[in-house]
């Protein structure tokens, strides 16, 4: 049979602005995040923490809190079944602290109860005897001899050195300073949430949100002392990651008390331990040291950063990695010194966080970078060109960069963005304070402010960086329908869409859906270092590539012909022209083809432990912002007017969904240059609220122009090239900077509070 | 403690309530209704956000018992049977929806905003939604997502 | 936890004197987050809402405005911006839109927090709070002798807030408040200013600086007595500056998580120089 009939070509392909498949049941409350779920007969768990950042306990005593009328249990350390430890890199934190407790808000018991304010007024009874012990909370001190250690074996979590080239380089132009870094909130708005359901089989069944469901399987498994077999994980609906929940938080809790019970339990932070129940971006002290020509050619640089860990390791030894071996910025320096230190202390722990460890590095090196511009006479656009990568150079650790690196060209596609109008002093909202009516015009000055970065994309340093895909493809009444099932976190950022979009594409077919990710499918990695569109993108590609290969071996057999020439689309089965040659229905009748891959990147590696030396990373991404500020320089109040964006992402899968996550991210460094700030005296955490954690609000942000460049990678699926983390690196310190050029102050800490500014 | 309201038009009661508990305790957990989110449970984020007698309130900040005879409408209650309010399909469409979290506070918050005020400049939408906190977006396509909904109730 | 609802303000008043353990809720903004956050826990609560006394407004002889306790922010910017233009001012900069339905001004005063944005504007006008209880009826109390330490107030264990008295605006009134984002924050500091030009007088306000909000009457006096009045001529920029610094030293504020002692004071100096500026300018523009 010839035709001359052509497949419809499926709409929603990579490329296309494919919608979210979730998209209607997040408009219509309907979308089941971790807080929203319920199952008949459940109890409520709540946890009860350590108000102190150092103590020992001497005793706890339950017998109160279990006479409770509704309680139907109460756990301490002496329960945890299997070991009482766990930790995404070293298991060294206490499921329950048992004999120490080393933060503020260092979990202790545990109560289940029928309501949840019964089982907060049976946690007020369980009586703790501590001895309150001097707690070290600055992290300048934790490495001196005479340091209380907070674990055995010393405060120092990690130190990387970097070396190369002139051991002591001299220059004709030296620049310096201090800068100083707050502690972030990833302040995702879904509290830490989740349901356990006993099992059957004396296993426990777990629905949480989460960014990595495989390593929190092991952690769980440890602590409770079971096989992975009887502890299964299903993603529950994420509200928002950003890091923040790589490690765990109600994952052991809830299982301990589901197993004790026999019943389901549910947990559900509230705003307040939700501060005490995560990780936060490290606090930095860093100095900062470059030696640069007349011209402003860097010749050397140095940097030594300071990463507060807080009380527990959590990924605090990958964040030094990247501010060390990151930590100079996007910029060809011949000679390059960098110590990066993670310290333990009292205070709450510190971990992952869109960005990690780059964040910090890029308010000091780009601060300096404007020093220097200014110390040689050009421009902030100027210096960063003359300095920046291209492909082909050598990064810090001598790693050469095999795609493209157009730090250049970014600068110049955001230098080149119309700037906004002048003031304009009619309208409050405009203004600095807005409506809080603090000025009409009076003590405004404008300022632009230019930062660039780059950040590598995937685990680094040696890692087995992979993903697994399962992707099937059947036909369901008369239609065509891939399925892609993968343990990899949708957290807000789009990877559903993602998947369904490269499924259309290998496959032909309209429908995909995307299943429940959960751990019955091997590890997807974390979603997390802007890797799921590479990683696990990149797995659904080959495990639909796969499929595809065995769908047409199968139309090769049934139409006689060779395989070559034969493609999917539009539900058929395609020849060289486009011409129909079969329908998937009549190929496929009632059989499923089914492939699993499990998919990795190329390998990275470790760095020498002396020179720091070494192909660490297998992406880099790069972006520049140019924000643009309005400042009361005499009430010290600012109003970013513009913050605006190059960004290379190799290639866009969804140019929409991209264009998202730059925006979102650009407003979370902002926050962070301009009044985000986890305050922490003598341990205690002084602001754990949202009315005094300040997330930028809508009249906070200001349009935001986004320029996309697609440097397609040859080395990763698609080309493409992770995106999250760029914009939250480069928004914060452009902010910085127009602020600076806006009061004429050296502002060396941020977030930059009112008081800085003028200087009161 | 028995409450009896009427929520999205129907009459609910619930008893055993502890007098403590606020409107969104009692949406979410007794009557079925978690399209209003838990985010702050201090009024800072307006992820809570319903319509209380026809008033948008955060919900968390409403005592159960103060909704006692009065009239509620949730998120779930927007749309018109299987479709949707324009509102609700904006935000799908202009991409402002990631996590999503955010979103039933802000749809119920705008669709407030375009029942008082059709066509919002830039400004008074920024200042109507302030008290809706998102953490992914950075908050363009949500104006994107208020200015379509806009035009389409215009046309419509 | 009991929950009692009264609907009429008769009633109100005898559950009060019965109940002192009871905790009065109108708009819920400050006590749903101290039950939401554990850090109360209350014998009872005692709702307000449904007292319709308390949600109506009207003007009394002598030209002030009896606010009722309950009436939220929303209407006082909605219904009152051109008596109290100071109050509406303030309320607007309250939370948010969602707050600012539920949110009272006699809320405001209940919860007393040095930090609440209604009091400086009443402050300024020389407002007078009318408060009751079955015992004893009603009596006023001067605003300014209403606060008697952080976050707390003259209010007997049976009282409640009825009303607020504040007298029509007879000149120009500004708020202004400093908070470290651009929408919904805690005020950093605030200052509200009244121009009372028919008896030549100057009310201050000043929020978030003491432990109590408090008038700077010697700024308020320096004012009154150097501003020329009858000619209305254009505000030397040194008096304006000079006035800004008397409020500053009004202040005794402190440092905490939202700004510093001494930031406090300076940007007082700024708003209040800037508020008076503002102020007189819409006299002369008024004459």
């Amino acid at each position: 049979m010839t035709t001359t009939q052509t497949g419809a070509r499926t709409a929603g392909r990579i490329g296309d602005n494919a919608q979210r498949p979730d998209g209607t049941l997040k408009v219509t409350g309907e979308f089941a995040y971790a807080s929203d779920l319920w199952h008949d007969d459940m109890v409520w768990g709540v946890t009860l923490r350590s108000p102190h950042p150092h103590a020992r306990i001497r005793r706890i005593d339950v017998a109160e809190a279990l006479a409770v009328p509704g309680v139907s249990a109460v756990l301490t350390a002496d329960d945890v079944p299997g070991e009482n430890a766990y930790g995404l890199e070293h298991a060294d934190q206490p499921v329950l602290a048992a004999d120490v407790v080393r933060y503020e808000g260092e979990p202790v018991a545990l109560v289940a109860a029928d309501h949840p304010e019964t089982a907060r007024r049976a946690a007020a009874r369980i009586r703790v005897d501590y001895e309150v012990l001097p707690a070290l909370t600055d992290p300048r001190r934790a490495l001196d001899d005479d340091a209380p250690e907070v674990h055995p074996g010393g405060n120092l979590v990690r130190h990387l050195r970097v070396r190369r080239g002139d051991p002591a380089p001299t220059a004709p132009v030296v620049v310096s300073l201090d800068f100083e870094v707050g502690m972030q909130d990833q302040a995702f708005l879904g509290p830490e949430s989740g349901l356990a359901v006993p099992a059957e089989d004396g296993g426990v069944d777990l629905y949480v949100a989460t960014q990595w469901l495989h390593v929190d399987q092991r952690q769980v498994c440890l602590a409770l002392g079971m096989p992975p077999g009887k502890v299964r994980l299903t993603l529950a609906g994420v509200g928002g990651a950003f890091g923040g929940r790589e490690d765990l938080s109600v994952h052991v809790h809830a299982c301990l008390l589901a197993l004790r019970t026999g019943r389901p339990v549910k947990m559900s932070y509230g705003r307040e331990e939700s501060f005490h129940g995560h990780v936060h971006r490290h606090p930095a002290t860093m100095t900062y040291e470059f030696g640069a020509e007349r011209d402003g050619t860097l010749v050397y640089a140095r940097a030594d950063v300071l990463l507060d860990g807080g009380a527990y390791a959590s990924s605090t030894a990958a964040v030094v990695g990247n501010a060390g071996l990151l930590g100079l910025g996007p910029y060809r320096i011949p000679s390059v010194a960098v110590d990066a230190y993670g310290v333990f202390t009292h205070n709450p722990p510190c971990g992952a966080m869109r960005g990690f460890g780059c964040v910090q590095a890029a308010f000091a090196h780009e601060a300096l970078m404007d020093e220097l511009a200014a110390a040689v006479g050009v421009s902030p656009v100027e210096i960063r060109q003359r300095n920046g990568m291209r492909e082909g150079d050598r990064t810090t650790t001598g790693q050469v960069i095999d795609s493209a690196a157009p730090v250049a060209e970014l600068l110049e596609r955001v230098a080149a963005m119309p700037l906004p109008p002048p003031l304009e002093t009619s309208d409050l909202r405009n203004l600095p304070g807005a409506v809080g009516n603090t000025t009409h015009g009076e003590g405004v000055r404008r300022g632009v402010g230019y930062a660039v970065t780059y950040k590598n994309v995937g685990f680094s340093e040696g890692f087995d960086d992979y993903s697994t895909a399962r992707v099937r493809l059947q036909v369901v009444a008369g239609e065509a329908v891939a399925t892609v099932h993968t343990a990899a976190a949708e957290v807000g950022q789009g990877l559903v869409t993602v998947q369904q979009q490269i499924a259309r594409t290998e496959l032909g077919v309209e429908r995909v859906v995307v299943v429940p990710a959960d751990t019955t499918v091997g590890s997807a990695g974390s979603t997390s270092a802007s890797r799921q569109t590479y990683v696990t993108g990149g797995a659904v590609k080959a495990a639909c590539e796969a499929v595809r290969t065995a769908v047409l071996q199968r139309a090769a057999v049934a139409l006689g012909g060779p395989v070559a020439g034969l493609a999917l689309d539009g539900d058929k089965v395609v020849g060289a022209g486009g011409e129909v040659l079969a329908g998937l229905a009549d190929l496929l009748g009632d059989d499923a083809v089914e492939e699993t891959v499990e998919w990795r990147h190329r390998p990275t590696h470790a760095v020498d432990p002396e020179t720091g030396q070494g192909d660490a990373h297998v992406q880099f991404a790069f972006s520049a912002h140019r924000a643009v500020v309005d400042v009361d320089v005499e009430l010290g109040l600012v109003k970013v007017v513009a913050l605006d964006t190059a960004q290379d992402v190799g290639r866009a899968l969804n140019p929409d969904a991209v264009v998202g996550q730059i925006q979102g991210g650009s407003a979370q460094g902002m926050g962070l240059a301009l009044m985000e700030e986890v305050v922490v005296a003598d341990g205690h955490v002084r602001n754990p609220s949202f009315t005094d954690y300040l997330l930028p609000t809508i009249l906070d942000m200001p349009p935001m122009r986004v320029e996309v460049l697609e440097y397609a990678d040859p080395h990763a699926p698609y080309g493409v090239r992770g995106v999250g983390e760029p914009p939250t690196i480069s928004s914060g310190p452009a902010v910085a900077a127009a602020v600076r050029v806006a009061c004429g102050r050296p502002l060396r800490r941020v977030p930059i509070r009112p008081e800085h500014v003028t200087g009161t | 403690m028995r409450v009896t309201t009427t929520v999205n038009g129907t009459e609910r009661t619930a008893d055993d309530v502890w007098p403590g508990e606020s409107l969104l305790y009692l949406l979410r957990e007794r009557l079925g209704l978690p399209g209003a989110k838990n985010a702050c449970e201090q009024g800072e984020c307006g992820s809570c956000t319903v319509y209380l007698d026809g008033e948008p309130v955060c919900a968390c900040l409403v005592a159960a018992g103060q909704a006692i005879g009065r009239e509620v409408t949730t998120v779930e209650g927007l749309a018109d049977g299987q479709s949707l309010h324009p509102v609700q399909e904006a935000f799908v469409e202009a991409g402002a929806v990631q996590c999503g979290f955010c979103t039933p506070g802000l749809v119920v918050a705008a669709h407030d905003l375009l029942a008082r005020v059709p066509e919002p400049s830039d400004p008074e939408i920024r200042e109507a939604l302030a008290g809706n906190l998102c953490r992914c977006t950075g908050y363009e396509k949500i104006l994107d997502a208020v200015r379509l909904a806009a035009r389409r109730q215009a046309t419509r | 936890m009991d929950f009692l609802q009264p609907s009429s303000w008769h009633e109100a008043l005898a559950i009060r004197a019965e109940r002192p353990d009871a905790l009065p809720i109108a708009g819920g903004t400050d006590v749903m987050v101290e039950l939401n956050f554990d850090r109360r826990r209350p014998g009872a609560l005692l709702d307000l809402t449904r007292v319709g006394e308390l949600r109506e407004w009207s003007v009394e002889d002598g030209g002030r405005v009896r606010l009722g306790a309950g009436v939220p922010y929303a209407r006082v910017i909605g219904e009152l911006g051109d008596r109290l233009p100071g109050l509406a001012m303030a309320a607007r900069t309250v939370g948010s839109p969602q707050i600012r339905v539920r949110g009272t001004v006699g809320g405001n005063l209940g919860s007393a927090s040095p930090a609440g944005d209604a009091h400086p504007p009443l402050l300024a006008a020389g407002a007078e709070v009318e408060v009751a209880s079955a015992a004893r009826g009603t009596r006023r109390v001067p605003v300014a002798d209403y606060f008697t330490g952080v976050k707390r107030n003259v209010l007997e264990p049976d009282e409640l807030i009825a009303a607020v008295l504040v007298p029509t605006a007879a000149g120009p009134q500004q708020f202004c408040k400093v908070g470290t984002r651009n929408a919904m924050v805690i005020s950093v500091s605030a200052f509200a200013l009244a121009l009372h030009p028919d008896r030549q007088a100057v009310g201050t306000g000043i929020g978030s600086a003491a432990p109590t909000p408090r008038c700077a009457p010697e700024a308020e006096e320096f004012l009154a007595g150097e501003l020329d009045w009858a000619a209305r001529r254009p505000l030397p920029e040194g008096l304006a500056r000079a006035f800004g610094e008397r409020v500053a030293a009004a202040a005794a504020p402190i440092d905490d998580v939202r700004g510093t002692a001494a930031y406090r004071r300076h940007s007082l100096a700024v708003l209040a120089r800037r508020a008076v500026t503002w102020a007189w300018d819409d006299l002369r523009r008024a004459a």
